[in-house]
């Protein structure tokens, strides 16, 4: 807490702002679902679906970096917690839904509509 | 210089780790990050099963906006996410307030700490009852269906439009069907609500109303929406019925797969767990403001360590919002 009596208000209304936003824009998009983007595909999922998961970061980076003041934190302790935490939860995410891909293409020759 | 090892202590330094900060960072906040990184592991968990899932049945998933519509006032009309968005916007402003309380704890301010942890309380409650409402309507339902012998959920449509069963079945129940109590029946069994209509009725009722389709779970890749069946084509498959669907529980869905209900209600349910347990410990730490037992302590950290866990509670919130009403 190296500044720990200086007020980051300001900083905490943009903050706000942008997170307000960005969830604006997602549910706007969410609602309106242009064809363009939504029935497209890119790398495995719709355009409009990466959007989503980019906004998602962007937000969780405000919320750790600005709310949980990881950005006021030593450099090797975010670290630790930071790069531990993603390292892992791509590794199970990738697997999982390797995974479930496999069991899709196993089951749903198998399933009548 | 010491090393940083556990040294026996008179007790009264347990929880403060005896004043040694590695990385600058007292013993409770640096606990607090470890127990987050591992909070955050187990939803990574829940998520990417649902994840799993949802690839295992990609072609007849639910699809999101199709399931929660509802907005509190507006009977009837179709609000796909307008709630689900206020609910985020609820919680981004309670840790606004959160973060403004820290701020204020960094300052010495009793008075406004104690004010914003009051506004984060306040912002949480609304936040958990607001999901109580979604559980409610989902609980509920909102157009009723009917579940096939080989596990297929059939809905109606009209023009296109999802409706609901009294929209074209007309009248009550016909079969005089009596519900299976324990006064009436035996004692040591229950029998689940009985639906609104039997299901002979239900088929009479769309062999003649003519203009009423089926509409299957299967989704159309192309179109990314659900098929909707020829008149024939639905006959056979609304003669495969063999249960009446209203609402969704944890063995039966009117939207659709069964597991999507599961995890709608275990993961908001453990997310909902735990913004329950971050009011009842803001309420503690708020008594504790208002108490000036941070004051005497000379520093407001508390504040910060449980303002960590709400920021927490807020992000996974983030993601829940993504994944389960978004993608």
């Amino acid at each position: 807490m190296a500044h720990a009596h200086e007020s980051s208000k300001k900083r905490i209304w943009i903050v706000l702002i942008l997170l307000t936003v960005i969830t604006t824009v997602e549910v706007a998009l969410g609602i309106v679902k242009p064809a363009s983007l939504y029935l497209t595909s890119i790398l495995g999922t719709s355009p409009l679906n990466w959007i989503f998961i980019i906004l998602t970061l962007v937000k969780a980076y405000y919320i750790a970096w600005a709310f949980m003041h990881l950005e006021g934190e030593k450099k090797w302790f975010r670290r630790s917690i930071v790069w531990t935490a993603v390292f892992l939860i791509c590794y199970l995410i990738t697997l999982m839904l390797i995974e479930g891909g496999y069991l899709h293409s196993t089951l749903a020759p198998l399933v009548k509509w | 210089m010491e090393a940083n090892i556990a040294i026996p202590t008179d007790g009264k330094e347990t929880w403060s780790g005896g004043g040694v900060k590695p990385f600058g960072a007292s013993y409770g906040k640096m606990m607090m990050w470890f127990f987050i990184v591992s909070d955050a592991l187990t939803f990574t968990g829940f998520l990417a099963a649902y994840g799993l899932t949802r690839f295992k049945f990609i072609d007849s998933w639910p699809i999101a906006d199709e399931v929660f519509t509802h907005f509190p006032g507006l009977h009837g009309v179709h609000a796909p996410m307008y709630y689900v968005a206020l609910m985020t916007f609820i919680l981004i402003v309670s840790s606004v307030t959160m973060v403004l309380a820290v701020d204020a704890g960094h300052q010495m301010k009793q008075k406004k700490v104690a004010w914003y942890m009051f506004a984060t309380i306040i912002f949480g409650i609304i936040f958990v009852g607001s999901q109580a409402w979604e559980w409610k309507n989902f609980i509920n339902g909102s157009y009723g269906a009917v579940k096939t012998t080989d596990g297929k959920i059939l809905q109606f449509v009209k023009d296109g439009h999802q409706i609901a069963l009294s929209d074209f079945v007309v009248g009550e129940r016909t079969d005089g069907r009596v519900q299976h109590k324990r006064e009436n029946g035996l004692w040591f069994e229950k029998e689940a609500a009985v639906s609104t209509y039997s299901i002979a009725q239900i088929q009479e009722a769309y062999s003649s109303n003519s203009d009423i389709q089926i509409r299957s779970e299967l989704i159309d890749a192309t179109t990314k929406q659900k098929r909707i069946l020829s008149r024939e084509e639905g006959l056979a498959q609304l003669a495969k019925t063999k249960l009446v669907v209203e609402g969704a529980n944890l063995k039966v869905n009117e939207y659709g797969n069964t597991i999507f209900a599961d995890f709608f209600f275990f993961i908001t349910g453990f997310h909902g767990f735990h913004v329950f347990s971050g009011i009842i410990i803001n309420i503690i730490i708020f008594f504790n403001v208002i108490l000036g037992t941070y004051e005497r302590r000379g520093h407001y950290e508390m504040v910060e360590k449980v303002g960590l866990y709400w920021h927490f509670v807020d992000l996974v919130w983030v993601f829940v919002f993504t994944f389960f009403y978004l993608v």
